[in-house]
Order: structure tokens, then C-alpha cells, then sequence
């Protein structure tokens, strides 16, 4: 016996894209598999490590706890739509780089996201409030110093381009 | 003067894919491979009975259900034992999948290949599995008792035990000077389990050529030279017909240096079979019971000291819970028999460990492999010694230093790699100035009483630890300029984040005299470099490192020998600077290592304008000799290879502040202080990283993280729900100073880097959770509910 598929439309890093997806394909897996996006990594597929963390119509959501088919017609963001037009990178993304804030990577994307949204909605945090912004996502390598500092370093790249 | 790269904070090379999503990981490849799922055993201990796979053929998509019974020769084996000492007459591997015995919760039953993951959960789902019960074997000193037994023909439950002693210099042995000792104080230790936990699994995926009868893999590991070597024994193929890859790799911390894990084995077999790209990639829940575990011991000291606290003689009876299965030997427990002694000169030592099957995941090496363990059991013997003594705990840590005039100071004991524990250098006393001053412990008392007027306890407490790092055997590096000026390097052992692209580019630029940005580097690919051993015990940098410099210099030697003939002049007065070869002090006589590159490669053939400098009408080349002199080879390339004659041993000390809740009991880091001595530093800015996150999985290891099972060896807590690693909230700002003794054994002059910050960690916030509360505390980790317990244990 075969699934039922469903088609769905949905607007990627602002390009519209459709997907024939079951109706239990978690939107982590219709971004990696049906699109093609493999930056959005799964870490624990019970939204507890935020690896997957993407921007749904501008905020952080975990995408392994999403059906793909729940966000029909919503606007989603990932961490290949951050960089701005011929690839320049986002501040975010610079200042991830410029103070060291990653080492495998894995867990990167869902940071980028999370700082991108923080930062938006908060252009300058106090240091709790970066450490609070980012308390949904884990990080096994970096011990979350230089992603602290990055993010205060992303704020004032934000600041100096305003 | 050429730019040194060497020691710089240079940002790294790998940032950029990583930060815009075109990381490569084992699971974003393969987009068109088929997945594999496992039945994975729900019991500890248990028969299989029956395997019913009828219902899981009619799922859609399907492609493909393996027992033991359908493996061939080979396959079926019992996976390798990797690392065999005489000690462990008892050793055991677990088979691919399981024949006829589950022995702990997660080992794998059945394998599922179908069109996708979702199917071949799906088909895994309604494969019944009919077990009979056997009694599980739980806890490590119940374990020991032997009542029951995790494998019917290991008596005992022991798998290995081994003693080391160490007589003091008076002949006497630990046991003799202890008892002839001023002071003596006997204790238990405990240390429970935790995991390396990756944020990205484990994962295979295999690639059969049938046109050309080859295997390509793609594996999450830390060692794809030797998973390699293990998949073509395993599937009796050419060694040259197989190719392994680690690609981008989310995190090892030791779990990945184990291999062939059975999906290693299993994936790329499948593949070969069924003739199609097959996939598997771990899930959260498979990493928790399938993967490896480590830390769990139990210890018991007997120690004997003077009046300055001096030790005169150490006893440490270990017990160490090594899981179901011993592919990995008895490394762990090794390590920590040896790597207890830390920066202490001890008058006589004796250890003695059992390592003992349960029915739980395996212990292999996590991140510190075994030596938070030493260290706690050093280090906490160091503060009872000085409560004992009613002195600062500094002063009995200075009393039984090593000195610097003591190096090299061999400790008597035979290491981890086979061969004596012998320190190459340190500074111990001045790590210790240094720490003190970082943390201000003399100042500390008042701030004590200060924030205990307010009604507040804190406390601090420091540990100290020696790593011996840059293990053998050896590791290679190959260095080839090509005609176009850029520097490709290889080395064969992997990474998982560590910066390597960017240090060994560092490395390579510094020892050639180029910009960075013509170096590129590439590890774990065994197309590029098939002779290595792994990454592992803090020794990348010291093994690769090293090596790379060396086939640099030999690339270096050749470059000035052929642009010494174009230019006329003598080798020795040549410099390379920016990628041009030239005359010292005479700018205008040079030749771009790109044309040297052309030059070294005589030619018949030209492939652009460059290259036609080096055709056979040319007029470049001597007509006295062939156009490769004996001896020579063509190209501007070299490779190089080193093989240490033993560990390099760094060493750090670090102190924390803790403020312990009087109501909730909760544990808060108020300051952490990390002094730092690994070498040379290649770049700053990468081994702070590296302790930065060495420090967090420490406390996570300290405060938070365990692995609990019931009695039954279900893992209650395998999830990251359960399973407490610190978030960002948990972690404290680490304040880091670097000591520099280079190690004298390689020619960089550095010491591994890796591991470190993990190490002392626990010791560490025990020492301080102790200083605050005036509690004794034996075992970690500690949670607020058991200092809370402790607290009633204690209270009149």
C-alpha cells in the first residue's frame, strides 16, 4: 500500500518551491530531501537540540517538530537564504566566523537562525539576554563563550551598517 | 622576512561552506541512496527465539530484511577486538548483528533497506523478534560479584585486570610505605558514566561501482584509513578497489575512533549486493543505546603521606564498568591507572583495575578517556590529605610536584601506547603561580567571609592534570606545489571540527613560505592519503602537524635546489617569500615557486603557456644528466612521516568559584580559570576554542550529564529531554592563560590540545562544591538533589 501524497507550496529563502510530500513528513526532512536544502541539520528529531531551527515567516521554529504539510503557503527561511544578494555574507554569519563561534558546524545552522531572528526583534542584547536568545540550541564543541561574543559582535556589524 | 603564520590567530579556513550551509556531512549526500533502519534489541540480556519478518513484507518501498543467518562468511564474524593486551584475557566483540545472544538494550537484530528512512522504520516496526529472557547484569559492583553473567564463558564477569606498581625509591612498595607513613586515610570514589553525544550521529554511506568493481564510502568517523582496511578485509576485497572518506563530521569526541561499527560493515555490504547506493544515519535515540559510553568507575584509595602532605605511598584499587563488549581493549582504564599520577612525584604507587562486563552500551574513549577519572581520584586525594593536614591545598599540590629540573621524569609505568611513561617537559610550579594569581586564591578567604556575612556560600576549588598527548604510531603528511602555485596538502587522519584545514594550512604556509590562501588541505580522505591512524588522544596536531612540517621541509629543499640551478646561485642563499624564490638580499634574482613547480616535472607535452618552459626543446635542462637525476622523482612535491618515540605530556590547572544555593542546594559556577600548557601554540585562537569546549562537556560531566539505568539495563534517560547537556545557560565564562614549555620530542615543538579542558573539570567543582558546603564529596556527578542529601547526611 502507497502513502497519500499531498502537494504543497511553499516560499524558500524567497524562491517558491513545491514538494509532494506524505502527510508525515516532518518539514526538516521535505527541506533536506524533496528541496535539496541539506544546511538544516537534525540533531535529535525531538526539538530539544534546536540543529534544525529555521525561520517560519520570520521566526524560530524547530523543523523536525513541523509537518511539511502544516506550513503550506508560509514563507521559510534557512541558513542558505542568510547571506544577502551574490552570497555576501550576513553579519551574523560574519561574526560567527570572525570570533570563532563553531567547530563542526552541525549545530551552526540553527544558531545562525536563532541569532538572525534574536537580533532582529533585539538589535543591541545585554549579555543575558544573548544567552537567554540562544538557550534553545545546543552546542557540543564551542562551550557557547565565542557564540556569546559573536552574537554581540553580529549586533554591533548590524549597528555600524544601519 | 617571510610572514609567520605560525602562532597567529588565523581564522579558519572551513567557516566559510559551514556558515552558509554547504557543510558536507555524511546525511547530505546520497540524496538517491537507499536507507537502512535496524531492529534494535529492547532487552539487556535475552535469547532470540525466532525472527518473524512476514509482515514487514508487504510495506512499501522495500527492499531488502538481513539476519546473521544471511550474512556471509566474514561479514558474520565477531567484529574486531582493535586494541589487544595480554591483561585482557577476556575480551569479547559483538557480532554485525546479533547471533542467538542480545546483551545489552540497543544492539542491533535485523537490518531494513528500503526506498526511504520513513519505509524502512516503517518495515523495522513489524518485525517481531521473539526473545527469551536472561538475567541482566546491571552495576558495576554487582557485576563484579559475578552472580550472573553477561557472557557465559567470561567467569567473574572480568574481562581484564591488570597491576602496575611502582616500589619507592627505598625499594618499599606502595603497601609497605604507606603503613610505614606518618599520616594514612583510605576512601571510595565514585564516577558514573556520560558519552562523547555528537550533535551528529553516527552514519555510512556506500557507493558500488559495478563497471569498475569498486567501493566508494562515506563515513562519520574519526579514522577512515582504518575503516577502510577493516570493510575490504571484511568483504575480501582488494585494498586499492576501496575508498573511504570522512567528510565534514559533526562532532567525534572519541565515540567515532571506534570501527568497524557493525553499520560499517553492513551498509557497504548491502550496497555491494543489491547493487545500489545505500544509506544509514543514526538517530538520537540509536546514538544513546548503541553507541558508545564511558567515565563509569569505581575506585578505592589508600594513601600515606607526611606532615607537609607529601605522599609516601598510593594504593588505587579500580573498578571499572566496560559495558558488554571490548572492541576498544582496555585503553579507558589503562589511561587512568597511569595518567592519575598527574604533576605528582609519588614515593610509591600501585594500581590494580578489573575491568568488568555488564549488560550496557560499551565504554569506549570519550573526549579525556579516562582521565577525569585519574585525575578526580588524584586530585580529591590531594584535598582530604590537606583537610587532613589542616593546609592550603595549593601548598600540598606544590609539596609533591615534579620540578622543572626533573624532566625528563619517567613515572615507571608503561602508557597507553606500550611504552614508558616518561614526561618530555612542564612547568608545573609556575602553572600553579599562574592559576592562583588568575583565580586570586589568596584572596579568596575574604571573599568568603564577605559573602558568607551576606548569608551566601561559595566556594573554590582548583585540579590539576598531566595529558599525554600526540600518541603513535605515526602519522603521515603529503605536500605537492603544482605548476599553477598553489600548495595542496594531505594528511590522512580525519577531523571533526578541530580546525585542521586552517593549523596545517598555518603550518604549511609558515614552513613554505606562501600565503595561506594558496594552501588547501585535505584530511580523511584515503584517496589523498591512505597511511594513518586517527584522530584521537590530543594527537593531530602533534602527529599531522609535525609530519606535514617535515614534508614541507623536504618540498622546501627541493624547490631551492631547482630554483638554485635557474637562478645561478647557491641553495643556501635562497628565501622563499610569497611564493617567490630568491636570492637574500638581492631582490631582483627570483623565480615563483609556480615555475619551480613547472621546472621540477620535465616535460614533453605542454598544457598551457607556463608549462612549455619545461618541454625537451626548451634549453632548460642539462644535457650531462637524465631529465630526473638519479634519485630524484618529477613534480614539486614530498611526503614525510612522524613517528614519535613516545606521548608528549601536556599539562594545565584549573580553578573555579562555585556559589552553592543554603535552600534549593543548587550548584552555580561563579568563575572558571584555565591555565594552559600544550607547547607551542600553532593558533591561540582555535586552543581556546577547543578548551572552551573541552570545559563545557566537563561540567556538563560535573553537574548534569549521566547515564541511568534501571536494573532491568534499560537506559531511562535516552533522550536529550533526559540526558542533561549544558546549554549556554549552564556553561561559565572561562577565563584562560597560556604557559608555553615546548615538547623537545618534535621538531614543532608542541604538545596536543584536544582533550584537555574536559579533564579536571569534575575535580575540580568537587573541590569547590566541597570548600563551600564543608561537605565531603566522593562522587560525581553531583546534582542539587544529592548535595541536598548530603547536606541531611552531615547535618548533627
Amino acid at each position: 500500500m502507497s502513502e497519500a501524497l499531498h502537494e504543497i507550496t511553499l516560499t524558500v529563502n524567497g524562491v517558491v518551491r513545491e514538494a509532494t510530500v506524505p502527510g508525515r513528513r516532518l518539514l526538516s526532512d521535505c527541506l533536506r530531501r524533496e528541496l535539496g536544502l541539506t544546511g538544516t541539520h537534525v540533531g535529535c528529531e525531538h526539538g530539544v537540540c534546536g540543529c534544525c531551527t529555521v525561520l517560519l515567516d520570520g521566526e524560530p521554529v524547530r523543523s523536525c517538530l513541523t509537518f511539511a504539510v502544516s506550513v503550506d503557503g508560509h514563507e521559510i527561511t534557512t541558513v542558505e537564504g542568510l547571506s544577502g544578494p551574490g552570497g555576501t555574507l550576513s553579519p551574523v554569519q560574519r561574526a560567527f566566523s570572525e570570533c570563532h563561534a563553531l567547530q563542526c558546524g552541525f549545530c551552526t545552522p540553527g544558531f545562525l537562525c536563532t541569532a538572525t531572528a534574536l537580533l532582529r526583534d533585539n538589535p543591541s542584547p545585554t549579555d543575558d539576554e544573548v544567552i537567554e536568545g540562544i538557550s534553545g540550541n545546543l552546542c557540543r564543541c564551542t562551550g557557547y563563550q565565542n557564540i556569546v561574543k559573536a552574537v554581540h559582535r553580529a549586533a554591533e556589524l548590524m549597528g555600524d551598517e544601519a | 622576512m617571510t610572514t609567520k603564520l605560525f602562532g597567529e590567530r588565523v581564522q579558519r579556513r572551513e567557516d566559510l561552506r559551514l556558515i552558509t550551509g554547504q557543510g558536507r556531512y555524511v546525511d547530505d549526500l546520497g540524496h538517491d541512496a537507499l536507507a537502512a533502519a535496524f531492529v534494535r534489541s529492547p532487552h539487556a540480556h535475552a535469547r532470540i527465539r525466532d525472527i518473524d519478518v512476514s509482515a514487514a513484507l508487504d510495506v512499501d518501498g522495500l527492499v531488502a530484511v538481513y539476519t546473521w543467518e544471511d550474512l556471509p562468511e566474514r561479514v558474520r564474524d565477531p567484529l574486531p577486538l582493535l586494541i589487544p593486551h595480554p591483561a585482557l584475557t577476556h575480551g569479547r566483540t559483538a557480532y554485525p548483528l546479533a547471533r542467538d545472544i542480545v546483551r545489552h538494550v540497543g544492539e542491533p537484530v535485523v537490518m531494513v533497506v528500503a526506498r526511504d528512512r520513513y519505509l524502512a522504520e516503517d518495515a523495522a516496526a513489524l518485525i517481531e523478534v521473539e526473545y527469551e529472557f536472561l538475567k541482566p547484569v546491571v552495576g558495576i559492583e554487582e557485576a563484579a560479584q559475578g552472580a550472573h553473567l553477561v557472557h557465559e564463558d567470561v567467569p567473574g564477569n572480568v574481562g581484564a585486570h591488570l597491576v602496575q606498581e611502582v616500589p619507592s625509591a627505598a625499594g618499599a612498595g606502595a603497601s609497605e610505605a604507606i603503613d610505614a607513613a606518618p599520616h594514612t586515610l583510605a576512601f571510595r570514589l565514585d564516577f558514573e558514566r556520560s558519552a562523547s553525544m555528537p550533535l551528529e550521529g553516527r552514519g555510512v554511506y556506500a557507493r558500488w561501482d559495478p563497471d569498475d568493481q569498486s567501493l566508494r564510502v562515506y563515513s562519520s568517523t574519526q579514522t577512515s584509513t582504518s575503516v577502510r582496511m577493516a570493510i575490504a578485509s571484511k568483504l575480501g576485497l582488494p585494498l586499492p578497489s576501496v575508498e573511504v572518506i570522512a567528510p565534514d563530521v559533526g562532532g567525534g569526541f572519541g565515540v567515532k575512533i571506534v570501527h568497524p561499527w557493525p553499520e560499517e560493515v553492513l551498509v557497504p555490504w548491502a550496497a555491494m549486493l543489491l547493487g545500489q547506493e545505500v544509506k544509514w544515519t543514526e538517530d538520537r535515540r540509536e546514538h544513546f543505546i548503541s553507541s558508545a559510553h564511558e567515565r563509569a568507575q569505581v575506585q578505592h584509595v589508600r594513601v600515606g603521606f607526611d606532615d607537609r602532605g607529601r605522599v609516601l605511598g598510593l594504593d588505587v584499587t579500580i573498578l571499572h564498568d566496560h559495558g558488554a563488549y571490548t572492541p576498544y581493549g582496555i585503553i579507558v582504564p589503562i589511561i587512568t591507572a597511569t595518567q592519575l599520577l598527574g604533576p605528582y612525584r609519588v614515593g610509591a604507587y600501585r594500581v590494580e583495575f578489573s575491568s568488568i562486563y555488564t549488560n550496557t552500551v560499551q565504554v569506549t574513549p570519550y573526549r579525556g578517556a579516562g582521565r577525569p577519572q585519574g585525575v578526580f581520584c588524584m586530585e580529591r586525594t590531594m584535598d582530604r590529605i590537606a583537610a587532613h593536614l589542616g593546609l592550603d591545598r595549593t601548598e600540598v599540590r606544590a609539596a609533591n610536584f615534579i620540578q622543572p629540573g626533573d624532566f625528563p621524569y619517567d613515572q615507571g609505568l608503561i602508557f597507553q601506547d606500550g611504552r614508558p611513561l616518561i614526561y618530555d617537559s612542564g612547568d608545573y610550579p609556575e602553572s600553579l603561580r599562574m592559576l592562583k594569581e588568575l583565580i586570586g586564591w589568596d584572596g579568596f578567604a575574604e571573599l568568603k567571609a564577605r559573602a558568607a556575612a551576606e548569608g551566601r556560600r561559595i566556594g573554590l576549588g582548583l585540579g590539576c592534570y598531566v595529558e599525554g598527548t600526540g600518541v603513535g604510531p605515526y602519522e603521515g603528511g603529503h605536500v605537492q606545489v603544482t605548476s599553477d602555485g598553489r600548495v595542496h596538502v594531505s594528511t590522512g587522519l580525519t577531523s571533526q571540527g578541530q580546525g585542521h584545514e586552517t593549523v596545517f594550512a598555518q603550518i604549511a604556509a609558515t614552513e613554505l613560505g606562501v600565503p595561506l590562501e594558496k594552501v588547501s588541505v585535505v584530511t580523511g580522505d584515503t584517496r589523498r592519503f591512505g597511511y594513518a591512524v586517527g584522530t584521537f588522544a590530543s594527537r593531530a596536531a602533534v602527529m599531522s602537524g609535525n609530519a606535514i612540517a617535515l614534508a614541507c621541509r623536504k618540498v622546501r629543499d627541493k624547490a631551492l635546489r631547482i630554483a638554485a640551478e635557474a637562478l645561478e646561485a647557491d641553495p643556501r642563499d635562497l628565501e622563499i617569500e610569497d611564493g617567490l624564490v630568491r636570492v637574500v638580499g638581492n631582490p631582483g634574482a627570483s623565480i615563483p615557486l609556480a615555475t619551480v613547480a613547472v621546472l621540477s616535472n620535465p616535460l614533453r607535452y605542454a598544457f598551457d603557456e607556463e608549462t612549455k618552459r619545461a618541454t625537451q626543446f626548451s634549453g632548460v635542462s642539462s644535457m650531462d644528466r637524465p631529465p630526473v637525476a638519479e634519485g630524484e622523482e618529477p613534480g614539486l612535491e614530498g611526503r614525510d612521516y612522524y613517528s614519535p618515540i613516545r606521548s608528549t605530556f601536556a599539562s594545565g590547572m584549573h580553578a573555579a568559584i562555585v556559589e552553592t544555593d543554603p535552600d534549593t542546594a543548587e550548584i552555580h559556577i561563579l568563575r572558571y580559570a584555565v591555565v594552559h600548557d600544550c607547547g607551542r601554540l600553532i593558533n591561540p585562537m582555535i586552543v581556546e576554542g577547543q578548551i572552551h569546549g573541552g570545559v563545557a562537556q566537563g561540567v556538563g560531566g560535573a553537574l548534569y550529564e549521566r547515564m541511568v539505568y534501571d536494573g532491568h539495563g534499560q537506559l531511562l534517560n535516552a533522550s536529550f529531554m533526559d540526558f542533561l547537556m549544558p546549554y549556554a545557560t549552564e556553561v561559565p565564562f572561562i577565563e584562560t592563560a597560556h604557559l608555553e614549555t615546548p615538547s623537545p620530542l618534535n621538531p614543532l615543538g608542541i604538545k596536543g590540545a584536544g582533550e584537555a579542558g574536559v579533564i579536571p573539570v569534575s575535580a575540580v567543582i568537587a573541590s569547590a562544591v566541597e570548600d563551600a558546603e564543608g561537605i565531603t564529596i566522593a562522587r560525581m556527578p553531583i546534582s542539587p538533589s544529592e548535595l541536598h542529601e548530603l547536606r541531611g547526611l552531615a547535618a548533627p
